[in-house]
Order: C-alpha cells, then structure tokens, then sequence
C-alpha cells in the first residue's frame, strides 16, 4: 500500500514533495471513503428495508384486501366513449353524426379456432364474404388484445339470437358502438373527410397530446378533412365506469361511474345546398371548384370532383372497394382543390396585370400592337397568340378582357421573375393559404431560387439549373413550371375582390360546446393587406367585369340578373409541338384543363371562386358555366338559370380562352 | 485443448464472476418475468436476449479497458453530451410532448442516456485530476457540472431523468468528501423551496404527483397504473400466484407490464418471497459493487465504481418504489429486468466499468 501510493503521487508531489504526509493523507482520504461509503450502505438497507416493509404490508397485511379485488372481484375500469361532435353545414343540416349500433365483436386471443367460430357465428348473424375479408385485414393490423368487429349494425333479432347461444362462444361478445353517418355520402366528402379505426400512427400522435387515457375505449379518430383537423374538438372527453367482472372477464355490475362529455359541434361555412348545386353543376367531369366569402375567407362550397363515400371509410374499407377507389383512373381520392396544382393559364393575367401596375411596369393606357405572337429579339420561335393575325392595338383593360397572350409575352420579356415571383407571393401563390383542413399543397410559383432547387439533383446540369428568358415568356401566360391549386386560385381571387385584404380560409365556421352552450367563433381576423393602389384594383377589376361583358365569358353570363368578374384560363396538359389545337382529336385525358375564377356582384363581391375542369378544353365553354350556376343559386337561388356547360371536345367557335 | 483453454482464459480475464454471476441471476428474473408478461410469446423474450448480448459484448470490451483510458473519455463524453443536449433543445423530435430525443436520418438516439454515464465520468476525471487539494472551488465547478445536463434536462421537459442525473453527479460528491454542513444544508434548502418549485413544475408533472398523493384522480391514467400495480402485488400473497398465473397481469389489467411495471407482474406471480429473494440479489450486487469500489486503486476508480453502484441501488429502489406505490410514477426501468435494449445496455456499460475497476486495481495489499 505504502509503496503503490508513494509511487502514485511522487510524479505530482516531487516539488518538495514529503512522501510520508502524502501518504497519510492517502491513507486518510482512503478511510473517509470507506466510512462515506458505509453510511451509503446503510442507507441502501435501511432503503431496501422500507420497501420490504412496502410488499409486507402489501402482501401480507393487506393481501386480503387486495385479493378480494383481484380474484372474487376484479374491478375493471372501463372507459366510456364520449359521442362524437356533430358537424354541421351553415344552416344547420347534418353532415356528419354518431349514432349508436350493436356490432358483434371478437378477442382473437381468447377463440382457439377462428375460421371454426366464424362459420359457427355465420349461422346466427349474417356473415358475408366482404365482412370477412375486412375481418382478416383487420386481425393483420391489430395488436393482441384488442376486440375486433366481425359484423356490425345488426339487427335485434341478430342481437337476440346470439345472445342465448352466447355461452357457446367464449371471446365473442355484443357491444355497443358509436358509428358515424355521413347522410350524404359522396357531396362533400372531400372537405368532411372520414374517420377510421385507430392505428399505430395515431397512437403515437394521441401520446403527443397527452391524451391516451382520454382516448381509452376511442377505436375510431379523424382520418381526413375536417375530422381530421378538428379531431380534439370533435372528439370530447372520455367517462369511467368501474364494473365488477366475473372471471371470464364480464361486467357483472357497475361501481360507480363519471360520464363522458361529448365533444364539440362544429358549424361550417359551408352551404350544402349550394355544395350539392356546384357538385351536381360537374356532371361527370373531374375537377375542383372552392368558393370564398372574400369578406371573411369563409369556404362557400369546396368540390372535388369525383368524390367517394366516405361511409365505406368507418368500419374500414374492405379490400375490394378500397382497390377499385385507389387505382381509378379518375382518382377519387385526390383532394383536387387543396393538393392538385395545376398551371392556371390565363386567369393569371389579372394578377399579373396589378402587378405591373403596382411595380409600375405598365400603366393602364400603355398599348401594344399585337401581330399575332411574340419573338425573342434574335431567336426564330414564335410564341403564339391565340387569335392568328392578332387582336391589333391592346391596352390593358383590353389584354384582360379579350385575354391577350402577346401583351402578356411582352410584359414577362420586361420584367425579371424574381420581380414577378415577389408580388405574386403576396397574392398566396405558391405558398400554403392556411385553409384549415390537411394536406394542402404550395403548388409552384417559379424563380430562379426555385429552378435552382428543383433541378439540384444530379441528374440535372448547370443549364438546367439556369433561369431562361423563355421560361419568363411561358411564366408569362400561366404556363411553363407555373402550378396553382384551386384553393390558391379562389383565395387571391378573394383578395382581389375584397380590395386587397386577405382572409386565411377556412371551413368551420363556429365550434359549440354543447353542454355550456357556448358558441365559438371561428375569427375572421384579416391576415395582411396587399399593398396595391386602390384605382389600380378597381382598373383589374373593371377589367375583369369585361370578361363577363364583352370577352370570354359573354356567353356563360348571358342575361345574368347581377353583374359578375371573372377570367378564363385554359392550362396546356399535352404539349403539341407547332401543331393546331383541335381537342376533337386529342385523346381526351390530354385535353387542356379547364379554367374560371371570378367574383360577384361586382361592386360587392359577396363569393369569390376558382372552378377548375379537368380536360374540360376551354375554360370559357365547360368552367364558366359551373360558376354561373353556382353564383345564380348564391345570389339568386336558382340552381337552374343560365346555359348549360358544354361538354369537352365540342366545337371551340373562334372564341379564344 | 491448450488453445481452448488460453482462449477462454483471455475471454474470462477481465470478468469478476461474482458481479457477473448476480447480474446474470437478475436478469434471468427478469427474462422469466418477461415471458409471462409478453403473454408467453416468445417474440419479446428473443429481443431481450439478443438486447442481452449486445449489452454483454460491450461490457467485454468496457472491462478490458483500464480505467485511467476510460477517464481519458471523460471531457469528451461529457462535452459530447452537452453538445447533443443542447442540440436536442433546438432541433430535437417531439415524442409523447416532450423533446427528448434528436434524429441522426437513420435513428434517434436519447443523449440524456448517454449523460447518466458521462456525468459521473466526468467528475470523477475532475477529482481525480485535482486529488489532493479538492477545496470547496471545486464542489461549486462540480455543482455547476452537474447543473448544466441537470437543467438542460428538465426543460425537455423530463424531470425524472434530470432528477437521476442529479443524483448520480451528487453521489460522487458524496463520495469525493462534500462537506456533511452543505449536504444537510442543501437538503433543508430544497425541503424549504418545495413550495416555490411546485409552480415550476410542468402541468403534467403536477398531475402525476397530484395523483401519487390521490391515484383516483386519474383512474384511466398514471393513477389507475399506481392502483392496478398494487393490486397486483397485494393479491400475489407470501408464495404468489405462481408463474404464468397472475391474473392481474393477464386479464390486461396491468398497463406497461414488459417496462416499467414490470416488478408488479412480478411480485404477483412470485409474492412476498420472490420480492425477497429479488432484493437480496440486488443487495448482493451493491454490495459487490462497493467492494470493488473499496478495493479501487485510483480516486478515479472509487468514484466511478462507488457512484455506479448507488445508481443501480437508485434505479432498483425508485422502480420498485414507484410500481408498490410508495414513490410518484417516474419513468424508471426496473435494472437488469425490464424489457429494453437501450437500458440493458447502459446498465452493462456500467457492470464493464465495475469490473475495469475491479481487474486493473493493483493488487498490492500490505
């Protein structure tokens, strides 16, 4: 000892260094850690004594007590599910509710043979193929103890007749369960969404929450739209009922009991008569249309065209019907509005339009001598108007109205993209509107950063990187890599209409706290104003007027009882390289999209909107006509008035979009 | 035969049977355990062993590492540490509301695990390097050592894991000589603090003691876990209900019954008895443990050893405390026994240090 330590510490102490003090101390040091340590002993004892003394008084004193109420008494805790909020549309009509029904439910865990019990139970009830198909996906998913429906909604007969034969099937049992009901099955189901059984996923979002135990006794969780969204609203908080069971696990009787509180209504904004006008306005087509109150960003109506049922979502969906939605052509399920970007064509041009007039690029009375198409100084390539020989002299009011390319192929040549990308941005374009339902898409509003970062990867060149004055010229007239979702659409179309001052859109209108009665709104704050000139608004809005009046939307407006604003767009989908557009001879899914955004009335816009066709061709002859009907049943209530929208690939007269 | 034998004469070199012998035992418990609780699958008990070996590979190589090396890692565990717990307050993951986790792309690792091996370590380095004129300077660097990870922490927020932290810094103050006036001192301080630091506290945080205090506060939560625990264990009786027959744990009664309530599927299966025998062997591995600490022949290697062992004490007494409803629910693993990779490996990290400990002293008695 005396040497390991002298040796230790000479290489420290050697200055002077007194080996034998060093030592003592060592030694010293050594002693007070071995008497610190003992006390930590002690103290792990006298520590571990106490818990003895713990399970002793558990175990032993206690154990009577406590064995009462595992074994002759097991009391189960069991939660209540809270009913559902009730969503509703503005007026009050139900969109979604809970209701209850008995379903017949199975612990895998405790049937030895399921096919066996199954074929047993499909003599009582009514088993078909597809509920047991949707079983089997479900017993996939499921963790072990968890209680999986077979069948549900049955009958009280069902209900009757395997409650004698219930002793025959330990593990099978009859609840009660909250189901939801959308009454309208497909109209609206894009914005409503659906819920769906509780998985993985969700379980983890819930535990970010910190609300797993209020979610005990929930299968279901919004899956989509606004359930999805307003999920903790909706949902309410969850009850406890402490029940004796028997040792099979049966409630025997109730202890004592809290009751769960339901969750909150939701009110939308949303008209469903008119959602139900403007769906039905479609037809068969694909497409999107959203409709603004531009005055408080309220959504009027918002369409996706096809929709699906989002009943079948509930019990969840079984495989077949599941396929047939995930793999049709016409993608049901894509939520067109919110994720579908598409390039708007010439409705940019208002935009466009006030933006050279706030950057002071053009004045209103700056014109151009249209011949028909545009050239790069230097290059060959013609971009072209849609009118050949050219709309003569076009001043702005009259590049709207008669939506002229070249005046716009002129301006883009002018002015720089990041120039262009600025104010557009302030208009929504190419960011997220804040709707407040999920998934919402930015679209592409381009410039150089943008090209930049979307051919980064390495399959790309420099040159592809690279910021070309063709790419401004095609930005020019909506096309290129411009891409816009309706929702952006309807929304900067709003804030034109409502003189520059952007409301954030939004669905729910007010949330009800049904046991207080209390009534929350849902604000309308302004979220920012556009820093435009007011006459520079008014000239686009005139402009715009015109459309309606004397340009591309005369016909879709004919004989309308209220003034309206609007513009046409049509979005290339095929690139036809030189040659004439005749959409006769296109195959149809390569037809153009269909474009209209306007507003009415037009000196006190009441609702804004976006209608988006899909291969719809012009956006004058298959969109205008949808957003006539729509603002006839808004503003007169007339679902019927006005033309017809024409069917894609007809005639395209000598109109231009 | 002669390479057979050098083989497992290298293999079994830097090993103390004793040490290892006890925690194999726990660990067997706890495997035993787990294959009641996982409702006799075989799928958890698998993942736990093959857990176990990983964690036995790495106590391996931890043991053959002197420990003046292992000091040598000291600063840059601890700066390390730092690093990613400050790392965690900025870009951390959110999991269950609290940020405690960072993304590396491929995985998420929990640096406050990686402290509660890196703080000691680093005091223990720093009395080391200052042995011999540890003044009182040197207990407020330590405190403030311990401070930083403590703070960083708690604001995640996990104030359980931050109170562990604290302590296991605090025992090796302990152990380095901290001066008894400032540890009774402190002690009346904190006591007189306790009602300013209730408004400190994170809602959560107050519910859970809120619930200790009344369990059917929350009867669907943390409470109805606390009340179905000690149900668990009051019904297992002296001799239990044996193995495989608790009925709490497997009519579903029991929530988090493979983690950490572990210890209740336990003492309702093996009783009074086996809660016993199950202190004992923790007793056992203390008592090792601070035998190698006693036998240690650096400050370094004493305070590693001598704080490592006081944790394994904390984790067992604050786990069991906790699931016989003495002590708020924290979440602590039970050591060596409850089910997961990550503390089965930091626990043999800590086992590899002992016995590094243990095989470098020099074996110099006079």
């Amino acid at each position: 000892m005396r040497k390991l330590f002298g040796n230790r510490r000479r290489g420290r102490d050697s200055l002077g260094g007194f080996d034998g003090h060093v030592v003592r101390n060592a030694e010293r040091d050594l002693f007070l850690f071995k008497r610190r340590l003992a006390i930590a002993g002690l103290a792990v004892i006298v520590a571990f004594g106490g818990l003895i003394a713990r399970f002793v008084y558990l175990q032993v004193y206690r154990h009577g007590h406590y064995e009462t109420l595992a074994e002759s008494n097991r009391i189960a805790v069991v939660p209540i599910a809270p009913n559902r909020g009730v969503i509703t549309d503005r007026n009050g009509v139900v969109l979604a509710q809970s209701h209850s029904a008995y379903t017949l439910e199975i612990q895998p865990s405790r049937v030895r043979d399921l096919d066996a019990t199954i074929d047993a139970l499909a003599e009582l009830v009514d088993v078909t193929p597809r509920d047991r198909k949707r079983f089997r996906k479900l017993l996939e998913e499921s963790k072990n103890f968890e209680s999986l429906p077979l069948r549900t909604k049955l009958t009280d007969e069902e209900v009757a007749r395997f409650a004698v034969n219930r002793y025959r099937f330990p593990g099978v049992e009859i609840k009660a369960r909250l189901f939801r009901h959308y009454p309208f099955g497909e109209v609206g189901s894009h914005f409503l969404g659906h819920i769906g059984r509780i998985n993985d996923k969700d379980l983890e979002k819930i535990a970010e929450w910190e609300a797993t135990a209020n979610y005990k006794g929930t299968d279901y969780i919004g899956k989509l739209g606004v359930e999805y969204s307003y999920e903790r609203e909706l949902h309410g908080t969850t009850g406890v009922e402490e029940v004796e069971v028997d040792a099979g696990g049966r409630a025997v009787r109730t202890l004592s009991r809290s009751s769960p509180v339901a969750g909150n209504n939701l009110r939308l904004s949303i008209d469903i008569k008119l959602q139900q006008a403007a769906e039905a306005a479609f037809g068969e087509r694909r497409g999107a249309l959203v409709a603004l109150d531009p005055g408080t960003g309220e959504v009027l109506a918002f369409v996706s065209k096809p929709g699906f049922d989002p009943n079948l979502f509930v019990d969840g969906i079984d495989p077949a019907s599941w396929k047939e939605l995930n793999e049709s052509p016409d993608k049901p399920l894509l939520n067109r509005p919110l994720r579908g970007a598409y390039p708007p064509g010439s409705t940019i041009k208002p935009f466009l339009a006030l933006g050279a007039l706030t950057s002071g690029k053009r004045t209103p009375t700056q014109s151009i001598s249209d011949p028909g198409y545009f050239q790069i100084p230097g290059h060959s390539h013609r971009f072209r108007d849609d009118k050949p020989g050219g709309h003569g002299m076009v001043d702005m009011h009259k590049s709207i109205v008669v939506s002229c390319d070249t005046y716009y192929y002129v301006l883009a040549s002018e002015t720089d993209i990041d120039d262009t990308h600025a104010f557009m941005s302030t208009l929504g374009f190419g960011g997220l509107t804040g709707i407040d339902i999920d998934g919402e898409q930015p679209g592409v509003l381009p410039s150089r950063d943008w090209k930049r970062k979307r051919f980064a990867g390495r399959n790309y060149r420099d040159d592809h990187r690279k910021w070309y004055l063709g790419d401004s010229i095609s930005a020019g007239i909506g096309q290129g890599y411009t891409a816009f979702t309706p929702v952006q659409q309807a929304h900067a179309v709003a804030i034109v209409a409502n003189n520059g001052v952007a409301f954030r859109p939004h669905i729910v209108k007010q949330v009800e706290d049904v046991r207080t009665g209390e009534v929350r709104q849902v604000a309308a704050e302004p979220a920012r104003t556009l820093a435009v000139k007011p006459e520079h608004l008014a000239l686009v809005r005139e402009a715009m007027v015109g459309v309606n009046k004397e340009g591309t939307g005369t016909r879709a407006f004919a004989g309308a009882k209220y003034v309206a604003g609007g513009k046409t767009g049509t979005a290339q989908v095929f690139s036809l390289k030189g040659e004439k557009y005749e959409a006769s001879k296109i195959d149809e899914r390569l037809r153009d999209h269909a474009w209209y955004v306007a507003y009415a009335p037009a000196d006190a816009p009441r609702i804004a909107l976006a209608v988006l066709v899909e291969n719809g061709g012009f956006g004058a002859q298959s969109a205008a006509p949808i957003a006539r009907r729509v603002f006839d049943y808004f503003l007169l209530g007339d679902p019927l008035a006005g033309p017809a929208p024409v069917a894609p690939g007809g005639d395209p007269e000598d109109e231009s979009d | 035969m002669d390479l057979l034998a050098r083989v497992w004469e290298f293999v079994a070199r830097p090993i103390d049977r004793f040490l290892f012998g006890i925690a194999m035992a726990i660990v067997a418990v706890g495997v035993v355990t787990l294959f009641s609780a996982a409702d006799q699958s075989a799928a958890r008990v698998t993942n736990q062993l093959a857990s176990l070996a990983v964690a036995l590979a790495a106590m391996w190589v931890v043991a053959n590492v002197p420990p003046q090396t292992i000091a040598r890692t000291a600063v840059p565990l601890y700066a390390l540490g730092v690093v990613l717990l400050v790392g965690v307050a900025l870009f951390g993951v959110v999991v269950n509301g609290s940020r405690r986790w960072l993304s590396l792309g491929f995985t998420r690792i929990q640096p406050s695990e990686l402290m509660k091996i890196a703080l000691p370590l680093m005091l223990a380095w720093y009395f080391q390097k200052f042995e011999g004129r540890i003044g009182w300077k040197d207990f407020a660097v330590a405190a403030a050592l311990i401070a930083i990870p403590a703070w960083l922490v708690k604001r995640q927020p996990d104030l359980g894991t931050a109170l562990l932290l604290t302590a296991s810094g605090f025992y090796v103050l302990y152990l380095a000589g901290l001066s008894w006036k400032i540890i009774v001192g402190l002690t009346a301080a904190a006591g007189a603090a306790a009602p300013f630091l209730w408004n400190l506290l994170h809602d959560y945080q107050r519910r859970r003691i809120l619930t200790f205090i009344d369990p059917s506060q929350d009867p669907l939560g943390a409470g109805y876990h606390s009340s179905q625990a000690s149900i668990a264990i009051g019904s297992g009786g002296v001799v239990g209900k044996g193995w495989l027959n608790g009925t709490q744990t497997h009519l579903d009664f029991l929530p988090e019954r493979h983690t950490d309530f572990i210890f209740a599927v336990y003492g309702e299966e093996f009783g009074l008895i086996g809660n016993v025998v199950l202190i004992v062997l923790y007793v056992m591995l203390i008592g090792r443990g601070m035998m190698i600490a006693t036998n240690a022949s650096t400050l370094f290697g004493r305070l590693m050893a001598g704080s490592i062992t006081l944790m394994f004490f904390t984790y067992a007494f604050v786990n069991m405390g906790m699931v016989s409803g003495v002590l708020p629910v924290v979440g602590v693993p039970l050591p060596f026994v409850s089910y997961g990779g990550t503390a089965l490996l930091s626990l043999f990290i800590g086992i590899g240090i002992l016995m590094s400990v243990q095989a470098h002293r020099k074996l110099v008695h006079s």
